[in-house]
């Protein structure tokens, strides 16, 4: 069975760079076998392709090369049993862009390319709403914006990033199963799998997708599954130096995110008409934030 | 705030993913259903008028459906993988472009058994008088038989109404197919309507008819046998093709009209791109120069008694204008709804380059191909009734 698996990939999946052959990374692809993916080809192979799962983390990253070759300290076992959930704090945002630098060192992101990025919204005394993100906001917001007349009545930074939908949209269209949901609820891009078709990159209402220029698949913010499977919190969110960003698990009542979730504090999602019920949750996004 | 002025996309969206590449999809899977569409008018609800052109309208039906996919796996990030569409498809989702494969596979085989049975009689005969590779391509595609019998010419032509029929859905599921693949996405609303696929059927049938009128003229023009158009032919075409850019025409305008009236958040949104980066393509090309137009001069050449010349002529000049309503058409479906962008507040551009991989040249030659296929073919499968059409 895995000759034929092996021949399979020859003959289907050109791009060999990407296969992990290394037999540390084993564990992954056994747990990720379970997951019900990929219809008949599965089960022709015997689950022999459903380990193709762990390439969702972009081996061309230096800093998940380290990273990879630690095991996973959180079983997907115990993974399964957390709720994990975003919050971003917009009134905490200060438009600095550490966020998105850190995020394009952890996985590699080719420039011009955004897995996250921050907005800057300026609302003036007539209600009009402004809006730009130059280089997604990376290089931080240190220009004010000359070319508004009217006396401001307002102004915030809103950083975007993957909702990791309930429903998610990019799931449903992906042709080859390619985008899938983990059984622990991460919204995942198989890149060995991925044709680049662009049908999820259309049908992500809140534009996050892209297709990589190097890998030439579909890409998007994982929520740094591959950190938060060995414990640690996404980049964005460790490099946030006002705390803005918070990651954690619903289900411990220690957590950040379990104790604002259950606070009175008012929480909104994007696009909520989409249906797409985000878990990504934000503090203090006004609603001309879409 | 206007979105034009304000104009903000979202840093992911500053080019349309979605290029030529698949406009040329789209429109090609059109001219498939509207050339089969001419046929299937004459093998099955028997149009008299069309059966001097009906083989040939399944062999250009033919010509045009082998490079449908050539656009698309150009477009592919990852051609290679392009099998994986047909063996691991996503049935959970499920994925409308998961289907698309195997009706295309399925329909890809209903027309090419018509043409064997539309032709298995002459093929028969041609078997036996050829020599050589032509000889060997009539044995292999007449499947063995030999059979000249008047009996097994009327099984061919209960074949040939069967498949004629099965093809009719199956041309139209895979042309609506198409349609719902932008239809169903709810995160572009331009593109977000169940008339999509109704829509994009009926342009479909009128781009295919047009194909059909011109390259009929043309053909018989450089063959130097302008003589042996028949006059009856053309003006059941050109009364078809009235028929079916009436309701195209009307399902467009059902489509933006339902749109504007509702006028929610989204329709400001469209409405500040079909006037502003839309304006050309969509108000002056494909609305006004070549729907209003093309619409009266078929209503003239529909309802009054035209001389033979005129009727070719302008029969021409509104099928090529309406061929490219229906391009424009296609473009202003998949490339407005990229240009319009998720952010609501304002607009990307999108300009083919010209050498690209996805870019005006490759589009030309896929265009230029089927034609070349279509020429290749008549070698095999010739077009027009011969004498032994009359013994049916
Ligand atoms: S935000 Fe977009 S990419 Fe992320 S899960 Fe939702 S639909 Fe998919
Ligand atoms: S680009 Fe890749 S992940 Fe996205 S829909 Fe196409 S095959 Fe699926």
């Amino acid at each position: 069975m895995t000759t034929m698996n092996d021949f399979m990939r020859k003959l289907i999946v050109s791009d060999d760079t990407i296969a992990p052959k290394e037999p540390q990374y084993r564990h992954i692809e056994q747990e990720m076998i379970d997951r019900d993916r990929r219809g008949f080809i599965d089960k022709i192979m015997s689950g022999a392709l459903g380990g193709s799962l762990m390439l969702v983390v972009p081996m061309h990253s230096e800093l998940f090369g380290e990273l990879l070759s630690e095991e996973p300290t959180i079983s997907l076992d115990e993974s399964k049993k957390k709720q994990y959930c975003f919050i971003v704090d917009v009134t905490g945002c200060i438009g600095c862009g550490a966020c998105c630098v850190a995020d394009r060192k952890e996985n590699n992101v080719p420039e011009g390319q955004y897995r996250t990025w921050v907005e800057r919204y300026v609302i003036d005394m007539l209600g009009e709403v402004y809006v730009d993100s130059p280089n997604g906001g990376e290089d931080g917001y240190s220009e004010s914006r000359d070319d508004i007349t009217n006396e401001i009545k307002d102004s915030y930074f809103v950083p975007k990033l993957c909702n990791m939908c309930d429903e998610p949209s990019c799931v449903q269209v992906c042709p080859v199963g390619a985008t899938f949901k983990s059984p622990d609820g991460f919204v995942l891009v198989d890149n060995t799998h991925c044709v680049a078709c662009s049908y999820c990159v259309q049908a992500c209402p809140y534009g996050v997708r892209f297709i990589n220029e190097q890998t030439k698949t579909a890409d998007k913010c994982t929520w740094c599954y591959h950190r938060v499977r060995k414990g640690k919190e996404p980049a964005c969110v460790a490099a946030c130096p006002t705390g803005a960003r918070k990651f954690g698990d619903l289900n411990d009542p220690e957590s950040e995110v379990a104790k604002i979730y259950h606070s009175k504090a008012l929480l909104s999602v994007l696009k909520k008409e989409q249906g797409n019920d985000p878990r990504l949750y934000y503090i203090g996004a006004g609603q001309e934030v879409i | 705030m206007d979105a034009q002025v304000l104009n903000y996309v979202f840093p992911n969206d500053m080019h349309p993913h979605w290029t030529l590449m698949i406009v040329l999809y789209t429109y090609l899977t059109g001219l498939v259903e509207g050339a089969f569409i001419v046929s299937a008018l004459s093998y099955v609800f028997g149009f008299k008028s069309l059966q001097p052109i009906a083989r040939f309208s399944l062999v250009l039906a033919f010509s045009w459906l082998v490079v449908v996919t050539v656009p698309l796996i150009i477009h592919l990030g990852q051609p290679t993988r392009a099998p994986w569409m047909l063996l691991t498809p996503n049935y959970d989702g499920p994925s409308m472009m998961a289907g698309f494969g195997y009706i295309y596979l399925i329909y890809t085989l209903v027309i090419l058994f018509q043409i064997l049975f539309v032709y298995r009689y002459e093929m028969v005969l041609f078997k036996a008088t050829s020599s050589g590779i032509k000889h060997h391509i009539y044995s292999i595609l007449t499947l063995g038989t030999n059979d000249r019998s008047k009996e097994g010419r009327q099984i061919d032509t209960k074949v040939i109404w069967l498949f004629g029929a099965l093809g009719i859905p199956t041309a139209s599921l895979l042309h609506g197919y198409v349609g719902f693949i932008f239809g169903g996405v709810k995160a572009v609303e331009w593109w977000f309507t169940p008339l999509m696929p109704i829509v994009f059927s009926f342009s479909a049938a009128v781009s295919g008819i047009a194909g059909v009128i011109v390259t009929y003229i043309m053909i018989k023009l450089f063959t130097k046998r302008v003589y042996e158009i028949k006059t009856e032919t053309l003006k059941t075409l050109i009364k078809l093709l009235w028929t079916f850019f009436i309701f195209a025409f009307f399902f467009e305008m059902l489509e933006l009209g339902v749109h504007a009236y509702s006028v929610t958040e989204n329709w400001h949104h469209v409405k500040a791109a079909l006037e502003g980066p839309m304006q050309w393509s969509f108000w002056t090309m494909q609305i006004k120069v070549l729907s209003i137009i093309p619409f009266f001069i078929l209503m003239w050449l529909s309802l009054r008694t035209i001389g033979r010349i005129a009727l070719m002529f302008w029969g021409v000049v509104v099928s090529i204008m309406l061929l490219m309503q229906v391009f424009f058409m296609r473009w202003n479906v998949v490339v407005g709804g990229q240009i319009m962008g998720k952010s609501g507040r304002g607009f990307t551009e999108y300009f083919p380059e010209w050498f690209d991989k996805e870019g005006i040249l490759v589009a030309g030659l896929i265009l230029i191909a089927p034609i070349v296929i279509l020429w290749l073919l008549s070698k095999i499968f010739p077009f027009w009734e011969s004498t032994t059409e009359g013994e049916r």
